[in-house]
Formats: structure tokens, C-alpha cells, sequence
């Protein structure tokens, strides 16, 4: 039966080609605005690290003075005093913990007459690799001693090895960064989680290339190494001091296994703030423990642009399909004699619906398919903005597939008042001559 | 003409008329909001940062090998080192002037701090009041092109350098007239005493500039236009210029310039893609996401328009072709061919305007839903008006075709039985 209605859905559409191209590329316009944006939106929003997001947390305490507080509702700052940042890295009280801040480092070219360059950084404590699983190429991270005792060891990002050894086992050798040799005890592959959530908040870009060299905190601070944001709270008198300044430069990560283990940690960080209270130290006792996911949708990383750019596409897919169902609707009704005579012949209600929805699946495929050839050139245009993401506009499989199921979706929904139209079709007046 | 055959005829074809009238409500809605934010997007685009944003160059290096910014040795040294710059571009034979600077308008990097009237009071940074605070010389106000509209300039003399991280207030500031406004709504503000981050030093407005946005972009909407000239030099690891040209020698300008100053002094750097950068191009990267935004509505709104117009194109020709005996028995009875034609228009508009008035709720629903979830503002009256004439226009330029071809339906098919 199936074959007979391909059958007869392919000869109705032959018959009149301009209503059904108009339908086709209706739907595919459709498809192709809303595959498009929705490919941006999922890239921007998507888990950057899938498999370990969900152990990992941004921790937040509130050193600020009392002005402007309201219990309950003021949110502690991003970022944190390099003093709570030690004490909550030296307690150890989660798996793993590190505390980060973004710096700028000019990077010496190998050749005497190349100028120098600048690129992004990380300054950290050691668990960081361990705890954001970031891929070794060559060597590891450095230990904790290596922290404590300022050693001028780097890691440094696959891209700027290529840059500089040509992809070679660089491990031992030298690397000069703002004027000090560093020996460099990692190479990392290709690391770019989208987006850049250790950083969301430290400065910086969100999407991107990723950062190029990652050095020990201690180490970049004794080469009075500045974070990209600081925000102080109190009369500063030496800025160079960023140690004991009343000034939030660091975020703070931690791994956290089960449900027990945030818990306890949660309990842990409270107890912190009342001990630093007690101390003196904290005026407001609100701490924050988010997840990573948690952590991005309150920091609103995906830009409002891209939300709203996908719900216009879905305005537009909705009036397609409008659209679309007038025209089917004018097309089927068109052939009540046809329908007519089947029915005189013997065919069911549910035949003759099945016929339309099998007209309709047939038009959601085509709209598909060429959706997904719009959907491309919309990407294609996506990735040729300036956007910081620009680079990463691609279809992948999920999305392929998405396509098809969107557009079969909508061409059958489209279908239903049309093939229902046609199926309560009375046979009698349609045999009498019109 | 009466209405009565017109709606008569309208009830057999509940669906279509329904179908069309969804349509023309939901593409009134949608595009009355998308036309609103390419507007508010241009709009903001437009807005002038007040300076003279041609032949403005901007011109980042960081010194190699430098003394620290930290000691008062290392901080004149560095300050030699920038005055020696200074000289050499103020020396360029198409430059007309040239400042030492810390940001500009849209770079999207800057100190922000509060501003007072009473010492000590508030916390840095939390006042009620923030400003932008740009670090120049005396040319930086002719460099950028700002208008003095009371007070005066800097006098060179009146400029002393500091190091990046001195936390030393400046005796004397000039700020913009929002700002002057704001702390001083009923005075002039030349001759009164403010005071940056909750500090005790007083420092005292001499001059009032017109208009200079901030640098920041897509953040600091409650401070665009409060900034805060003071007279110092930064001495830090980095030197930035700002640097007018003579009109339309920009571009040799920011082809020779880096070149002009490794050959004074080679221990810098000066990075090739953002060293040397010319105000439109910063500016054109502050509005890129709006720009972009704006004319993907267009593209959009075009679409959209032409999808609907096809979709009252097909319908009504299906009409057409239905009703064709209905036609030839009128023209039989004496209908002219002008009656046939005015018959669909009228039909079309019935429906364009009942499809336009549920439109005119929904456009509003949507604006109130857009206003709540992102920033937008509440859609004007004329807007709607606006739309609802582009969507009956419409609908009668898309149902012109199909009503010429009903109107050639000749009589004698009212004879024919088929």
C-alpha cells in the first residue's frame, strides 16, 4: 500500500510543480533559519567538558564590607582574595582543587630578529590539569612543591609548540617568557572547552583559541605577574601587593565525587565564613557552590543575541508551517473528485489519510534536504562573522539528523487539517457531475 | 458594495480564510519587533562617541627590557622613554597631534572608579556614582577633538607622570557635561571639589568637555557618559598614543608610524595585528554582534514578507479556481470585469484586517515576552500602524495577480456544466 500512495503522492506533485516548489522551499526556509541558529545556540551554550562537568564546582565567598548587603539576596563577587584562595587550596577538603587567575605573556621568538608576542595565559596552582582532564601530548603538570617553591616551569598549549619546536618533544627545553627562561614540563593537545568556563569571569574571551602557556601562581606572581581582573574592595595603598590587598583577582575550582562530598563541602565553605567572620576578616557570611553548568547559566555566558536569533527562527518556522498547510490544503482539495472516486471504490476514511500524510512526509523530506543545504550556507555565513566563535560553526551528526526530524515533524503536523479535510470528503456529490 | 455575498462566500472556506489570517497576524508581529530592534540596534551604532573619530590613530607598545613601573628610578626612566615618543610623533611630518592615553571610547578596556563629593565616605568602585578615567597630557583633549564648553584645558605644566600602580589622586580633573550635571544638577561644576575612590585627596573640576563616551561596550550602560580626563602620564610596561593625522593621511600614517618608532628606540614591541589600530576599526569591532544582529532581522523580515505574500498567492488562486462557475454566472448577470476585481481585493482586505487586528495583540505580547527576557524597550504606537498598513498593502499586492485572472473569467462558463 505504501508503494501505491508513493505512487500517487509523486504523480499529484508532478502535476502541479510550481505549488509544490513553492511548498518545498517554504519549509525549507523555514528549516534552515531555525537548524542555523540553533546550531549557534548549542555551540554556545553546549558542556564544555561533557563527562567531568558534573563534578566539578565554582566555589565564592564574600570578603566585602557590609555596605550594600541584604542577606539572602546579594551574591558573592566571582572572584576571590588571594588569602581565602590559599586557605580553601590548603585545606584540601574536596578530590581535587586549584585556584586560577588570566594573564598576558610575551613570548620571545626562537629566531634573535623576530619580534616578541604576546598571548594568553594561565596562572595556577598544580591539580589544575588533574582536574579539568586536560590532554597531555608530551610530559605532565608540575607538583605542588614545584608551587610552593616558585619554579620557573611552563605548560604550554600543542599550538604554540607547533609555533615554536615545530611539534617536536619539547619537554626540558627552554622557553623564554617576559624576559625569564622557563623549562617547559608539559605539552598539551588540542585543549579549547567552549566555552573557556575556568576563565568565565577572570577577563578575557569566552570562545576561543584557548590559552597558550600555564605557569605556576606563586612563580607568575614573583615575576610580578598581574591578573587581568581585579576588583578591590578597600583603600589600596600598593597595588603591587595584590597578596594582601583587599582585592578579588582569583577563581577557585574544585572536584567534588557524590552528592556526599558536595554536602559536606558546602558545610565546609559556611563554616569558613563564619570562622573568618569570627576572625574579623568577612563582614557577610554568604558562600556559593555551584556546578559548572549552574555556574555558566548564572554568569549568563550565552550571549542574549544568540537566544533571541533562534527564537525568531522558530517565529519563522511556525508561520512555514502556516504556510504550508494552507497550501497543502489548497492542493488536496483540489482533488475532492479524485478522492471521491477512490472512495467510490472502496477505500477507507484512513486511507485517504494516509495518502495526504504520506504527500506530506514526502514534502517534509524534500524541505528537508534542502534545509540542510540552507542550514550549511547559513553556517557558512556564521563562520565567516568576526564572532569568537565563528570558527566552530559546524553541522555535526546530531544536528544532521535533527535536520530531517524537524522537518518531518513539520510537514506532518502541516499535513494533518489538510488530510483530514480530505478524508471527511462525502463520495456521492463528488461522482455526480459538478 | 455590500459585504453580506463577500462573507457569505468567506464561511465555506472557514480553514483558509483562518489560515491566512494566522499568517498575516504572525508576520505582523514578528516583523513590527524585528523592524524595532534593527532600529534600537542602529540607533545605538550611531550614537556619536564625542571625539573626532577620523584620522584617529591608536598606537600600543610594550617596552623589552624595561625598568619596573614600581620604583621612582624605574618610573622616570620610563617616563623619559615615552616623552621621547611623544617627540618623535609629535615630529612626523603628517601628524598634527599626538597624546599619551590610556584607553579610548569602545576599546572596551579601562579603569573605572567612583566619584564623590565628600571624602572618604564610600567604598571604591560600589559609589552610586562611576566614572571612566582616561590618564593623558595636555594634548589629549585636541588629539581626540573634544569640545570645552567651560573651563579650560591642561596646561602642560599642570601634567605630572606616575607610575601604573600609584594610587595618587590628581589636583585637577576635567570631566563631560553629563557628568557635571549629574553630581552638580543646579551649578556650574568648574571650581568644585570631587573625590575618586572613596580617597581624601580633593581634586577640583577645571574644565567641562561636552560629550565622551566611555570605553566600555555592552557593559557600563548606567556610566556611558561619564568620563573623567586627568592629567598624568602613565609609566608602565606598555605606552599607548592616540595620534591625529592630517585628513586623509591616515592610512600612510599608520603604515609608517610603527616603523618610525622601532627606529627610535628598538626595545619595544609593537603587536602587528593590534598595535597600530585606527579609531573606525575599533569602533567597527565594538558594534560587530549589533550590526550583525540588525541585519540578520532584515534578511529575516524580507524573507518572511515574501513567504507570506506567496502563501496569499497560492491560497487565493485556489480560491479562484474554485469559484469559477460562481464567477462566470456573475459576470452573466452584468457584473463588469472592474466588479470581479474589486470583489477579491475587498475580500483580502476583510481578511488582511482581521488577520491584522489579532496581529496587533500578538506584536504586542511579543514585545512585552522580548521586553521581559532581554533588554528592549517598549514598541511605539506607530510602529503597529506602521505594520498594519505594510501587512494590508501586502495582501493586496500579493492577491492582485490571482483577482486579475478571476476577473478575465468569461461569462459563458456560467453555461458549461463542467
Amino acid at each position: 500500500m505504501l508503494g501505491y500512495y508513493l505512487d500517487l503522492a509523486v504523480r499529484s506533485l508532478k502535476r502541479n510543480k510550481v505549488l509544490t516548489a513553492l511548498m518545498i522551499v517554504t519549509l525549507a526556509l523555514g528549516i534552515g533559519a531555525s537548524i542555523t541558529t540553533l546550531t549557534v545556540l548549542k555551540l554556545l551554550s553546549g558542556d564544555p567538558l561533557p563527562g567531568k562537568s558534573g563534578q566539578l564546582f565554582y566555589a565564592r565567598v564574600d570578603p566585602n564590607p557590609l555596605e550594600g548587603y541584604v542577606p539572602g539576596q546579594t551574591k558573592p563577587d566571582s572572584i576571590m582574595t588571594y588569602t581565602d584562595a590559599m586557605n580553601l587550596l590548603h585545606a584540601h577538603r574536596a578530590t581535587r582543587q586549584a585556584a586560577m587567575a588570566l594573564i598576558d605573556a610575551k613570548i620571545d621568538a626562537r629566531q634573535p630578529n623576530e619580534h616578541p608576542y604576546f598571548a594568553d595565559g594561565v596562572m595556577t596552582t598544580s591539580e589544575f590539569f588533574a582536574l579539568f582532564n586536560a590532554p597531555f601530548q608530551y610530559g605532565g603538570g608540575w607538583t605542588a612543591d614545584d608551587d610552593e617553591g616558585r619554579a620557573t616551569l611552563v605548560v604550554i598549549a600543542g599550538f604554540l609548540n607547533d609555533k615554536l619546536f615545530g611539534g617536536a618533544n619539547s619537554v626540558g627545553r627552554i622557553i623564554r617568557i617576559d624576559d625569564r627562561d622557563f623549562r617547559i614540563v608539559g605539552v598539551l593537545k588540542h585543549w579549547a572547552p567552549q566555552p573557556r568556563f575556568y576563565a568565565t569571569d577572570l577577563g578575557g574571551r569566552d570562545y576561543g583559541d584557548g590559552d597558550a602557556v600555564f605557569m605556576p601562581l606563586k612563580t607568575a606572581r614573583s615575576l610580578d605577574k598581574g591578573p587581568q581582573d581585579t576588583e578591590c574592595f578597600g583603600p589600596v595603598t600598593d597595588l603591587k601587593d595584590l597578596e594582601t590587598a583587599p582585592c578579588e583577582w582569583l577563581g577557585f575550582w574544585v572536584q567534588l565525587d557524590d552528592r556526599a562530598a558536595v554536602a559536606s563541602y558546602r558545610a565546609f565553605l559556611d563554616g569558613y565564613a563564619r570562622q573568618q567572620a569570627a576572625l574579623g576578616r568577612f563582614k557577610r557570611s554568604e558562600t556559593s557552590l555551584l556546578d559548572l553548568m549552574s555556574w555558566l547559566s548564572d554568569q549568563q555566558v550565552v550571549p542574549n543575541d544568540a537566544k533571541l536569533q533562534t527564537y525568531l527562527a522558530f517565529g519563522f518556522l511556525l508561520i512555514c508551517i502556516v504556510n504550508t498547510v494552507g497550501l497543502l490544503l489548497a492542493k488536496c482539495l483540489r482533488r475532492s473528485r479524485e478522492i471521491g472516486v477512490r472512495r467510490a471504490l472502496g477505500a477507507t476514511r484512513r486511507d485517504i489519510f494516509a495518502q495526504f500524510m504520506v504527500e506530506a512526509a514526502i514534502i517534509g523530506v524534500a524541505g528537508g534536504v534542502l534545509g540542510l543545504a540552507l542550514a550549511e550556507l547559513g553556517l557558512w555565513g556564521v563562520r565567516h562573522q568576526p564572532a569568537e566563535y565563528a570558527g566552530l560553526a559546524h553541522l555535526d551528526v546530531q544536528m544532521f539528523f535533527f535536520t530531517f526530524v524537524v522537518a518531518l515533524v513539520a510537514s506532518l503536523v502541516a499535513g494533518l487539517l489538510p488530510a483530514w479535510r480530505a478524508c471527511v470528503v462525502a463520495p456521492a456529490p463528488q461522482l455526480k457531475a459538478a | 458594495m455590500s459585504l453580506h455575498p463577500i462573507l457569505a462566500a468567506l464561511r465555506k472556506h472557514k480553514a483558509g480564510v483562518v489560515l491566512i489570517a494566522l499568517q498575516i497576524a504572525l508576520t505582523l508581529a514578528i516583523v513590527c519587533n524585528a523592524v524595532f530592534i534593527i532600529y534600537s540596534r542602529v540607533e545605538k551604532v550611531n550614537r556619536p562617541t564625542g571625539i573626532d573619530e577620523s584620522n584617529l590613530l591608536l598606537i600600543t607598545e610594550q617596552w623589552v627590557g624595561a625598568p619596573s613601573m614600581d620604583t621612582p628610578a624605574g618610573v622616570q626612566q620610563l617616563d623619559s622613554m615615552l616623552r621621547q615618543d611623544l617627540d618623535t610623533l609629535r615630529r612626523m611630518p603628517d601628524v598634527t597631534s599626538a597624546t599619551t592615553i590610556t584607553s579610548l571610547p569602545l576599546l572596551n578596556s579601562s579603569w573605572v572608579g567612583g566619584i564623590a563629593l565628600k571624602p572618604g565616605a564610600q567604598t571604591p568602585g560600589k559609589n552610586d556614582v562611576q566614572t571612566a578615567m582616561y590618564f593623558g597630557d595636555e594634548q589629549m583633549v585636541g588629539t581626540l577633538g573634544l569640545q570645552i564648553v567651560e573651563g579650560r584645558n591642561f596646561n602642560a605644566s599642570e601634567i605630572a607622570n606616575k607610575g601604573m600602580r600609584d594610587q595618587r589622586e590628581p589636583p585637577i580633573v576635567i570631566i563631560t557635561q553629563d557628568l557635571a550635571k549629574r553630581l552638580f544638577p543646579n551649578d556650574s561644576a568648574v571650581g568644585k571639589v570631587v573625590y575618586f575612590d572613596g580617597g581624601n585627596t580633593p581634586s577640583t573640576i577645571i574644565g567641562v568637555v561636552k560629550r565622551m563616551q566611555t570605553p566600555a561596550v555592552g557593559w557600563g550602560d548606567r556610566f556611558t557618559w561619564y568620563s573623567t580626563l586627568m592629567p598624568f602620564r602613565i609609566n608602565a610596561s606598555f605606552a599607548r598614543y592616540a595620534v591625529r593625522t592630517r585628513p586623509g593621511r591616515l592610512d600612510a600614517v599608520a603604515r609608517s608610524v610603527a616603523g618610525t618608532l622601532y627606529a627610535s628606540n628598538r626595545l619595544r614591541v609593537i603587536d602587528e595585528d593590534d598595535g597600530v589600530k585606527r579609531f573606525s576599526d575599533i569602533r567597527a569591532e565594538a558594534y560587530r554582534a549589533d550590526i550583525g544582529m540588525a541585519v540578520l532581522m532584515g534578511v529575516v523580515c524580507l524573507i518572511l514578507l515574501a513567504v507570506t505574500a506567496a502563501g496569499i498567492v497560492g491560497l487565493t488562486s485556489f480560491w479562484v479556481g474554485q469559484r469559477h462557475r460562481q464567477i462566470g454566472v456573475r459576470r452573466a448577470l452584468g457584473a463588469r470585469k472592474i466588479d470581479i476585481l474589486h470583489y477579491f481585493q475587498l475580500e483580502n482586505l476583510m481578511i488582511a484586517g482581521a488577520g491584522a487586528v489579532v496581529g496587533i495583540v500578538l506584536a504586542l505580547g511579543l514585545n512585552r515576552l522580548l521586553m521581559s527576557k532581554f533588554e528592549m524597550e517598549s514598541l511605539p504606537v506607530y510602529y503597529v500602524v506602521l505594520g498594519l498598513l505594510m501587512v494590508m498593502l501586502l495582501g493586496q499586492i500579493a492577491v492582485f495577480v490571482p483577482a486579475r485572472r478571476a476577473s478575465n473569467v468569461p461569462p459563458v462558463v456560467a453555461t458549461r456544466s463542467v
